[in-house]
């Protein structure tokens, strides 16, 4: 790496928070005004977020007598630096991993679940008992989805013998399988659709956050600052799991169907990049509408048993099926 | 930082039944209905003080809610205002010198608690809609302090 591409990659790291940030939020306000529409609500306006996390920053920030305060106040911090950093991994639209070479898929793995553990910290060191069956919760969860999101991870990455992915996204996988494992790719997509609620602590998949038996699980002592960092921590995330599955199954570009043209600066075409990078922002509400909104709308939160089951059991042997369908196309056909 | 204008559009209120006869609470729970959709001025239900901006109490202090009352109150961080919700939370209403009753709630907040009343019994849900417009008086109030 020469002086001049470390300092362009210096320089997108510095702004890849605030545009994780930024978007995270809008696509936060995109789903409560969308979710209020289809529950025939006027809604909140789509700059809601931006809003309650300007207020939560004005707001007191108490740390209970018994909690640890270092641990109390470290988690809301490392849940929000955990995606923010996958962010710089992922590819996002027409723009390659920015940290390409330097880790790969499985490091985003690794990375996704960072703010599972450090919300489960968190509420643990909080020294509630709600809290305290919330961080249990949230760490059944995170056990439970880890394993289809695993398989549709392997499975990608064993179609294209690389756990990279900027190789992963410059082509389509469905352009690689034939009838059968197109089958096998739709059921393992599938299953990562249903991890996205998981990961996101979104109904069905919230008894971690329960509000009505839990009062709030997880966040019950967050305050201020702190609550407003988880905020912030949860609409990062949503922007890294919706690139992520953009990145896996869906990295078509504008550019692949049509052109558009427009002046030339340092060989990048502006009018394409333009129209790329707003057809991936349109991929990615496309994607948080149909797991996200969607889902909330139509369905009630799981008991933590049937959560879990839900995983393991229905999600893994869909996962595996689709697995076992691409590799059979892959090395038997 | 700062209290801005921004604080009025993001109000997250938590509810507590301090001892009324559920009416009012039903009809809290009716303003975050469809119907009249209060989350289109950014009020949310959270289920923990330590989220709310506004303490929603209804019903008159019975002796066993007193000291929670206190508890919550002091929970909540600041700032914070307190919505009296009905009749029986401001005036005791029909529990009115009832040998379980403390008094209203307004008798055992601090002193420099910002509490403002909304009446009715039950309380109308528009009327509560109207109580969130009446906190945002109040919150300006606060800002004039600050100046």
């Amino acid at each position: 790496m020469n002086l001049e591409e470390l300092i362009i990659s210096l320089f997108y790291v510095l702004i890849i928070p605030f545009i994780g940030i930024f978007l995270g939020l809008l696509y936060k306000g995109f789903d409560r005004k969308i979710t209020a529409m289809m529950q025939s609500r006027i809604g909140p306006p789509w700059r809601q977020p931006f809003r309650d996390i300007r207020k939560l920053f004005m707001k007191e920030t108490i740390i209970p007598d018994g909690a640890v305060p270092w641990l109390f106040n470290a988690a809301p911090v490392i849940a929000l630096i955990a995606p923010l950093i996958a962010l710089a991994y992922l590819p996002i639209g027409p723009l390659g991993p920015i940290m390409e070479g330097f880790g790969d898929l499985i490091l985003i793995l690794y990375l996704l679940a960072i703010p599972a553990v450090a919300m489960a910290v968190g509420g643990l060191s909080s020294g509630s008992p709600y809290a305290t069956v919330g961080a249990q919760r949230e760490l059944v969860l995170m056990m439970s989805y880890e394993f289809p999101l695993a398989i549709a991870a392997v499975t990608i990455a064993w179609r294209f013998e690389t756990f990279s992915l900027g190789v992963i996204s410059s082509t389509p996988v469905w352009w690689l399988v034939g009838p059968v494992g197109t089958l096998g790719l739709i059921l393992v997509a599938l299953a990562l659709f249903t991890v996205l609620p998981g990961e996101l602590s979104r109904v069905p998949f919230d008894q971690a956050e329960a509000e009505t038996e839990l009062a709030e699980g997880l966040f019950v002592e967050y305050s201020g600052r702190n609550l407003g960092l988880f905020y912030l921590a949860e609409a990062v995330k949503m922007v890294v799991v919706g690139t992520l599955m953009i990145a896996l199954f869906f990295p078509q570009n504008l550019t692949n169907w049509v052109t558009i043209g427009g002046p030339e600066i340092f060989g990048i075409i502006i009018g394409d990049l333009v129209g790329n990078v707003a057809f991936f922002l349109l991929k990615l509400l496309a994607v948080i509408f149909v797991s996200v909104s969607v889902v909330r709308v139509a369905v009630a939160r799981f008991q933590i048993d049937k959560a879990s089951y839900f995983y393991w059991v229905p999600m893994t042997l869909i996962g595996l099926l689709g697995t076992l369908l691409v590799w059979i196309e892959g090395v038997i056909l | 930082m700062k209290l801005s204008k921004t604080f009025d559009k993001a109000l997250w209120v938590f509810h507590m039944n301090s001892g009324s006869c559920n009416a009012c609470d039903i009809e809290i729970v009716a303003a975050i209905t469809p119907r009249y959709d209060a989350e289109r001025f950014g009020i949310k239900l959270v289920g923990s003080p330590r989220h709310a901006d506004v303490l929603l109490f209804t019903g008159p202090v019975t002796k066993k809610m007193k000291d929670r009352i206190l508890r919550v109150y002091e929970q909540t961080p600041d700032p914070k205002v307190v919505m009296i919700i009905g009749n029986c939370g401001s005036t005791t209403g029909v529990y009115y010198d009832s040998y379980a009753i403390e008094g209203p709630i307004d008798s055992l907040l601090p002193d420099d608690a910002h509490v403002l009343y909304v009446n009715g019994c039950p309380v109308r849900p528009e009327n509560i809609i109207n109580g969130v417009k009446e906190a945002w008086l109040y919150l300006e109030k606060i800002r004039g302090d600050d100046k």
